[in-house]
């Protein structure tokens, strides 16, 4: 009744097997940065549409839960406002609303003057690492909107990470927050040059990175420092802002400091980024 | 047996589709269930030691590609996952929910450790009790709850697809 066919090759052989082959697979990877171009385009087609339509699902139910929760917030903003109508005027508070609105208009104005060299592509991102370990996410453009590897990624006022691989619709990022990733940075404050290096451990325990080797022996450098990208750097544009510094304290050999940064994007709810389509040369 | 292949593979898209979307916006203190260990797993000590190595190459493969930087990192530890779980398929017993439990956390933990070892060991960081409370065990917990249901669900499928099999000879015979 059974059939025996080719299956009856000891698991234990094609086990080694396996593992030689992807031991190879491991060091010619690691070895000669080869981006896997025909499987990226299959894998991209297939999954990404549905990635996006997950989020799309996600984002809907997310909004829907929050619609509700700003129902619920007027109903009672709108009872104590009842209360309170004759003691406040019309006037004011369209007043206190203007204002916000020119103090947000103006930080977006500041903003855009500063990135506004560089040519952009907005990204939706489509999906997460999925272990704990590493930071690393897809976004939903690739090389049919001109993206490339190494190009930079940014969210709102600062720096998220960089293009480490690319399909046609798709790209893979590292960022900053990654384990493994290393920016080299500049603080504004003193133009001392220094590491900055995502670690899982302080991200973990205080949500900061940390910056390396900055070779400030007057002691210039102050907690609240600017931290920004460097001119030297041969990946990432200079003057992108990364963070502010946390806290500083001298290595042992009483030349350079190190200690940790604040980064300024919010890396939990990141949804959408910029792509700056300019390499550095 | 195709069948089996192919519903394996099935379900290790699904849920690395929803590991990487909706399970990371679920994690709690930044920490998401494992899913991929528990289908690798579930299917090593279900099926045995071929079909464990199939889901666990499938799933581990999948975040190579994605978002590892280099490939075959993930599909050799989530293979040899598969097949130390196909060892027990001889001491599996459906209603004993003990034994799956026991092994889907040994293999989260033998990942956990697999990925400390070759990508922060090598790289000279190396303070595993911190990284044990804060990630490895939060994990841990996280992923064996989560096993609670979706192993009965995974189990659930095994059996229709067992019943399925054993329907189809009677009809050649």
């Amino acid at each position: 009744m059974k059939k025996k066919s080719r299956k009856n090759i000891p698991s234990r052989y094609i086990l080694i097997g396996l593992t030689v082959v992807f031991l190879c697979a491991i060091f010619i990877t690691y070895k000669f940065d080869i981006s896997s171009g025909p499987v990226n385009t299959i894998t991209g087609y297939v999954f990404v549409p549905i990635q996006k339509g997950i989020n799309n699902i996600g984002s809907w139910l997310y909004n829907r839960t929050e619609g509700f929760k700003d129902l619920q917030t007027v109903v009672k903003e709108n009872e104590a406002l009842q209360e309170k109508i004759n003691e406040l005027t019309a006037q004011n508070s369209t007043l206190q609303l203007e204002h916000y609105e020119y103090l947000r208009l103006l930080e977006l104005l500041n903003l855009n003057e500063k990135y506004s060299d560089y040519n952009k592509v907005a990204a939706r991102i489509t999906g997460k690492e999925p272990g704990n370990w590493f930071n690393t996410f897809t976004i939903d453009k690739g090389t049919n909107d001109g993206l490339k590897v190494d190009m930079n990624v940014i969210a709102g006022s600062g720096l998220v990470g960089i293009i480490s691989d690319v399909g046609p619709n798709w790209a893979k990022v590292r960022s900053i927050i990654d384990d493994s990733s290393n920016v080299s940075a500049m603080d504004l404050n003193t133009t001392d040059l220094c590491i900055v290096a995502g670690d899982l451990k302080s991200m973990t325990s205080s949500q900061t990175i940390l910056f390396q080797d900055m070779s400030d022996s007057d002691g210039n450098s102050a907690v609240g420092d600017q931290v920004v990208t460097s001119n030297i750097s041969s990946k990432f544009l200079p003057g992108l802002l990364i963070g502010y510094i946390s806290s500083i304290k001298k290595d042992g050999n009483n030349l350079t400091v190190s200690g940790e940064i604040t980064p300024v994007v919010d890396f939990e709810h990141l949804e959408e980024v910029l792509v700056i389509t300019k390499l550095k040369e | 047996m195709i069948k089996r292949y192919v519903s394996a593979g099935i379900g290790v898209i699904i849920l690395f589709l929803l590991q990487s979307t909706l399970f990371q916006s679920l994690s709690l203190a930044g920490i998401s269930p494992n899913l991929l260990i528990i289908i690798t797993s579930a299917v090593g000590f279900m099926r045995g030691k071929k079909e464990g190595m199939f889901t666990g190459i499938l799933a581990g493969a999948l975040i190579d590609i994605f978002y590892c930087d280099v490939f075959g990192i993930n599909a050799l530890i989530y293979m040899y996952i598969g097949y130390i779980n196909g060892i027990f398929r001889k001491n599996f017993l459906p209603e004993d929910v003990r034994l799956p439990l026991l092994l889907i956390g040994a293999s989260d933990l033998i990942y956990c450790g697999g990925v400390f070892a070759l990508r922060f060991l090598l790289r000279s960081k190396m303070d595993l009790s911190f990284y044990l409370m804060n990630i490895i065990i939060p994990e841990l917990v996280y992923t064996v709850l989560v096993s609670i249901i979706l192993y009965r669900l995974i189990y659930f499928i095994s059996t229709k697809l067992d019943k399925l099999e054993r329907r189809r000879p009677r009809k050649f015979v």
